[in-house]
């Protein structure tokens, strides 16, 4: 059993720990892979250029999105249960793109019997530029 | 050049609004598929044990391996699909596509030895000026349920064409 995080110890704006990978062809090659993912724009320069992104071919948003997920599940835990996710994709994920997987806690609330938080998430690149704002609520154990 | 078009709206989306697709059903997950997604998402650092080591899984509230939320069994499938009739990107008003976010309801998980069913519908769209000139918004819904009928997770996609 492992148990990061009870409901009772968070509070609403807490920052949880970001999650960070700088990004290229092999993470995105591995994506492509188990995903079958496999697109000229992810994979090849001028088409990426053809795609109207100069600097040539970039990330994968569903990567992004995996993440974002990784960020909820490794602080949360596994006694946790993340119950929804969901996201804008404003930015693309240029090739070595140093990206930060960001959450802060909104609210807190009990709902049919299940003790939530919800957040405020979003991937940011070493700009400081967001890439893809979004919300999270993950149910949490209890010490009751 | 040709005449600007007053709305991006196909008459293919009109006729297909609120119609759910035929269940795609999924090859058996398998403890392989689960473990080579985990290493992929977390690359280059060692995935959670969650997701490949049944004795820890057993300890935790899952009771067994899981597969990470953002899962696809629907990757790899055979016949291989043939690529859909798209027109090449920038070739016109209305031919420029961009993936424009998704939100997910995750209800039930999926274990290796799971049969995924999987059904989309256009639910809605909403049309607009943006910097871009005329823009669509398209929201599908896709809902999964697993061999035992249980909800898997409600998704909705967003795509943009504009």
């Amino acid at each position: 059993m492992a148990n990061n995080v009870y409901w009772e110890d968070i509070e609403v704006g807490y920052e949880i720990p970001k999650w960070t990978r700088k990004t290229d062809l092999m993470h995105w090659n591995r994506y492509a892979a188990v995903n079958d993912e496999f697109i000229y724009i992810h994979m090849d320069d001028d088409a990426g250029r053809a795609g109207a992104n100069e600097q040539g071919a970039f990330g994968m948003g569903n990567l992004r999105f995996a993440y974002l997920h990784n960020m909820l599940r490794d602080w949360a835990g596994d006694e946790a249960w993340v119950k929804a996710v969901g996201l804008q994709y404003r930015a693309i994920n240029q090739k070595n793109d140093v990206l930060d997987c960001v959450g802060t806690v909104v609210a807190k609330r009990v709902e049919n019997g299940e003790h939530l938080v919800d957040l405020e998430i979003n991937v940011i690149n070493q700009s400081g530029q967001g890439t893809a704002p979004g919300q999270a609520t993950v149910v949490l154990p209890t010490r009751s | 050049m040709s005449e600007k078009l007053d709305t991006l709206v196909t008459q293919n989306m009109l006729d297909k609004r609120d119609q759910w697709s035929e269940p795609r059903v999924s090859r058996p997950v398998s403890e392989s598929d689960i473990r080579k997604w985990a290493i992929a998402v977390y690359w280059p650092e060692e995935p959670p044990k969650l997701y490949w080591n049944e004795d820890y899984a057993l300890s935790t509230r899952y009771e067994g391996i899981v597969a990470p939320l953002d899962f696809n069994p629907f990757a790899w499938p055979v016949p291989v699909p043939s690529a859909p009739p798209t027109p090449p990107m920038g070739t016109g008003q209305g031919t420029n596509a961009m993936n424009g976010g998704q939100a997910v309801e995750y209800v039930t998980p999926i274990r290796p030895g799971d049969v995924i069913s999987s059904s989309t519908a256009l639910v809605d769209w909403n049309e607009r000026e943006t910097r871009l000139g005329l823009t669509l918004f398209s929201t599908n819904e896709t809902r999964w349920t697993n061999q035992d009928g249980a909800l898997v997770k409600i998704s909705k996609n967003t795509s943009i064409r504009y």
